[in-house]
């Protein structure tokens, strides 16, 4: 945990570095509908769902359909984690396919709250 | 084992005699299917009489025997009644109600004797197509009636089909009467498969995971041995217990010259309780702590266990984290928390915890520390920990079911429940007058902090609400309206479904769920979940099993058994085609290994998907007698079907309803 905290800030810091055009340049390059097919092949779904919602047994209940973070930092977690979900080196994935995923990722929409859902607000 | 002639004996007439004795017992018994020593005897049948082999020419007494009236059984007497006769007398002493069984030669006198001379009641022969569903029936039956079930199983085949199964039982601390079908007589047991299917010793398989074994070698013996092993598995920890039954034993009449035969009475032994001293040390603990954590695992084995951890946690306001190997506390309650809390403890009360030592550390499975990954403490320094553990009792040392080791700082070799009544007494004396007060206000706090995770639970599980393949927090939600006002019991394992359930309905009564396999052997779920259906069908309950569709392929002709048998039960697929475990499995090792996981055609690594083709289960339950409706791909379309799956079951018959859902 402190490992990524650690690489995530260092991945904000330069993400700040580069300016806001740099980042908006790099989601920009991403393909929303290729990084959906990267976040399948990849197995990412296979612990945190299709669409990010992830899972207490597979994901430690971490949510990615709102990552917060810059590209890079994002980037930077994937390579070295937090330890607890396995490491994706380059060689298996791409930083082209990562900023594709990131991309996706971006692209879900905001689920609604859960009190317009009539189904969620049962006794 | 049992006494053989010698071949001077085995003369025809002899063998006649038997057997005109035996087909008295046995045409009596099928007339009514009262008990043979009830009955008397009815005229052989002359032609069949003719039809038999016979080796030598018939003596005047034996051509007599042959077309004579044999004598009528006297009222009350077993003489001349079959072994395996008096081995349904002494099942039927211990009022088990099923038998699910697959049938199998070495125990034909025995099958024979349950269906005509026991009348097929107490117990009824459920006929299953795999000796591994036939015992997960018996530990699904258990965890929801209390009583245990027999099986018998072909003493060598059988048994290795049922061993899987039996471990998952020993395991989960479960109570399974095994008997297993054996020749032991190797100079006159038939050649041939008789002889394959016997073994010197059957119960050498499944000693290392049950609590008692035996071979009866007489009929008083196995009387003795079916009511010890009875009693000890249901004394906690229950366990498993075989005896293996010779075929002749079974086969066997019993003497004319008066062998007098008693069915010893079955008393229950009291659950072991922790030792008075102990539990005042245990009471003073946590009376004096700032924030004590209970963590239960399979502490209520009853209605009453629930209650009595209610009352302790009350008393200290102390939070409880359910572990959910039973139904333990309700998960409405303001004190029922997430295992997180664990870690601000100064004082953990283990109840019947299967991993003490995971309880209050971690691993992470990430190669890291030369390969054995990474392990922490999950609780503070000085934190003091109490154990209540009936396992302790009775373990062996092949398997490790029992866990890694760790330090305790009171200990009780005792039942959790049985201790428990005790223990709320010791503590109720040992709250300081000055604490009460802030014992008030840890409970204030607990119950805001409840509040709080509720609303964000509710909020993840809106995270792809409309999602396919159909989130499993969405499944969940939709089955909810239909089964909320009913009395029902969910009968199979959350944890596939990242434990939406108990996260989102409302679970308070000790048969809301029971729990998981404990061998995590995959297979369980399905026949547990009939055997579980089995006994809420007893008692007017509605039945709902979330099925993983991996665990379904084990044994699926366990969905025969239900509709041959009539046990009503909805069970929904949460169909994610895959052995998910599995598959994140070989992804972990591929990234660890810096290599590309080979999916060939699939979603997953290679080996790890149940796809290509994919499997229909809606087909499969309906060529077994099922109603059944799916795959169903949309959520929308989950709630109409499965109102319409409600009221099959209602109705009486099982249904299933196949969805394809996210992996967990």
């Amino acid at each position: 945990m402190h490992r990524f905290v650690i690489r995530a800030a260092v991945a904000a810091t330069a993400a700040l570095a580069l300016g806001q055009a740099g980042v908006h340049a790099a989601l920009a390059a991403g393909s929303p509908e290729k990084g959906k097919t990267a976040f399948i092949m990849h197995g990412c779904f296979q612990c945190h769902g299709t669409v990010g919602q992830g899972s207490v047994v597979t994901s430690r209940g971490k949510v990615l359909y709102d990552t917060q973070l810059p590209i890079e930092a994002f980037i930077g977690f994937v390579r070295g984690t937090n330890r607890a979900m396995p490491a994706y080196s380059e060689k298996i994935l791409s930083d082209a396919d990562l900023t594709d995923i990131y991309a996706y990722l971006e692209s879900l929409p905001k689920p609604a709250d859960y009190k317009t859902i009539p189904l969620l607000n049962q006794q | 084992m049992a006494r053989r002639r010698s071949g001077h004996d085995l003369q025809p007439n002899v063998s006649r005699r038997r057997f005109l004795t035996g087909a008295a017992v046995a045409g009596a018994a099928a007339t009514g299917g009262a008990p043979a020593s009830a009955l008397a005897a009815t005229p052989p049948d002359p032609a069949a009489a003719q039809r038999l082999p016979s080796a030598a020419r018939p003596s005047a007494m034996v051509a007599a025997a042959e077309v004579g009236t044999p004598r009528a059984l006297p009222a009350g007497a077993k003489d001349g009644a079959a072994g395996s006769d008096f081995m349904v007398d002494v099942i039927k002493s211990l009022d088990i109600k099923y038998l699910p069984c697959n049938p199998a030669s070495s125990f034909r006198a025995l099958h024979e004797s349950l269906i005509n001379y026991g009348g097929n009641t107490s117990p009824e022969f459920l006929t299953c197509t795999h000796e591994e569903a036939a015992v997960a029936m018996c530990h699904g039956y258990f965890k929801i009636a209390g009583k245990p079930l027999m099986t018998v199983v072909h003493g060598t085949v059988g048994l290795q089909h049922a061993t899987m199964a039996l471990y998952n039982a020993w395991c989960d601390r479960v109570p399974v009467i095994v008997l297993g079908g054996t020749d032991l007589d190797a100079a006159h047991r038939p050649p041939g498969v008789p002889t394959t299917h016997s073994a010197v010793d059957i119960n050498a398989l499944v000693r290392d995971f049950t609590k008692w074994d035996d071979q009866p070698t007489s009929l008083q013996h196995f009387a003795q041995s079916v009511v010890r092993a009875y009693r000890f598995a249901m004394t906690p920890p229950y366990e498993p217990v075989a005896i293996a039954v010779d075929a002749e034993l079974q086969e066997s009449t019993i003497r004319e010259e008066g062998e007098t035969l008693t069915i010893p009475r079955y008393i229950a032994s009291s659950p072991p309780a922790g030792d008075a001293n102990a539990v005042r040390e245990a009471a003073r603990l946590l009376a004096n702590a700032e924030r004590p954590v209970i963590v239960a695992d399979r502490a209520a084995r009853t209605a009453d266990g629930m209650k009595l951890l209610v009352e302790l946690a009350e008393l200290l306001q102390a939070p409880v984290v359910d572990q959910g190997g039973r139904m333990n506390f309700p998960n409405t309650h303001h004190l029922r928390r997430p295992a997180a809390v664990i870690a601000q403890a100064d004082v953990v009360l283990g109840l019947e915890l299967t991993d003490f030592w995971a309880t209050v550390n971690s691993q992470i499975d990430n190669g890291d520390n030369d390969g054995h990954g990474i392990q922490e403490t999950r609780v503070k320094p000085g934190t003091k920990l109490i154990s209540i553990n009936s396992v302790e009792l009775h373990t062996k040392s092949n398997y490790q079911d029992f866990q890694r080791f760790q330090v305790v700082d009171v200990g009780m070799a005792a039942d959790a429940e049985a201790t428990l009544p005790a223990l709320i007494e010791a503590v109720r004396s040992a709250i300081p007058n000055d604490r009460k007060a802030a014992i008030e206000k840890r409970g204030e706090a607990s119950r805001k902090a409840k509040e709080e995770a509720r609303a964000r639970t509710l909020q993840l599980a809106a995270i792809g609400w409309d999602a396919t393949p159909i989130s499993t927090a969405r499944l969940c939600m939709e089955i909810w309206p239909h089964i909320k006002d009913l009395d029902w019991s969910m009968v199979g394992s959350e944890r596939q479904m990242s434990s939406w359930p108990s996260r989102l309905w409302t679970m308070d009564k000790h048969y809301s769920h029971i729990g998981g396999p404990g061998g995590y052997g995959v297979g369980y779920n399905s026949p547990a979940a009939v055997g579980a259906a089995l006994a809420n069908r007893d008692l007017g309950r509605f039945s709902l099993n979330l099925q993983t569709d991996g665990d379904m392929m084990y044994v699926p002709g366990v969905l025969w058994t239900a509709a041959r048998h009539k046990i009503p039960m909805l069970t929904v697929m949460h169909n994610n085609r895959g052995y998910h475990q599995e598959t994140m499995h070989v992804q972990r090792m591929s990234n660890r290994r810096n290599r590309v996981a080979y999916l060939g055609k699939d979603l997953g690594p290679l080996g790890t998907r149940i796809e290509n083709p994919d499997i229909d289960y809606a087909k499969l339950a309906a060529s077994m007698g099922w109603w059944s409706a799916g795959p169903i791909t949309d959520p929308k379309d989950i709630g109409p079907t499965i109102k319409k799956a409600v009221e099959v079951v209602k109705a009486g018959e099982p249904a299933l309803v196949d969805t394809i859902t996210q992996p967990r």
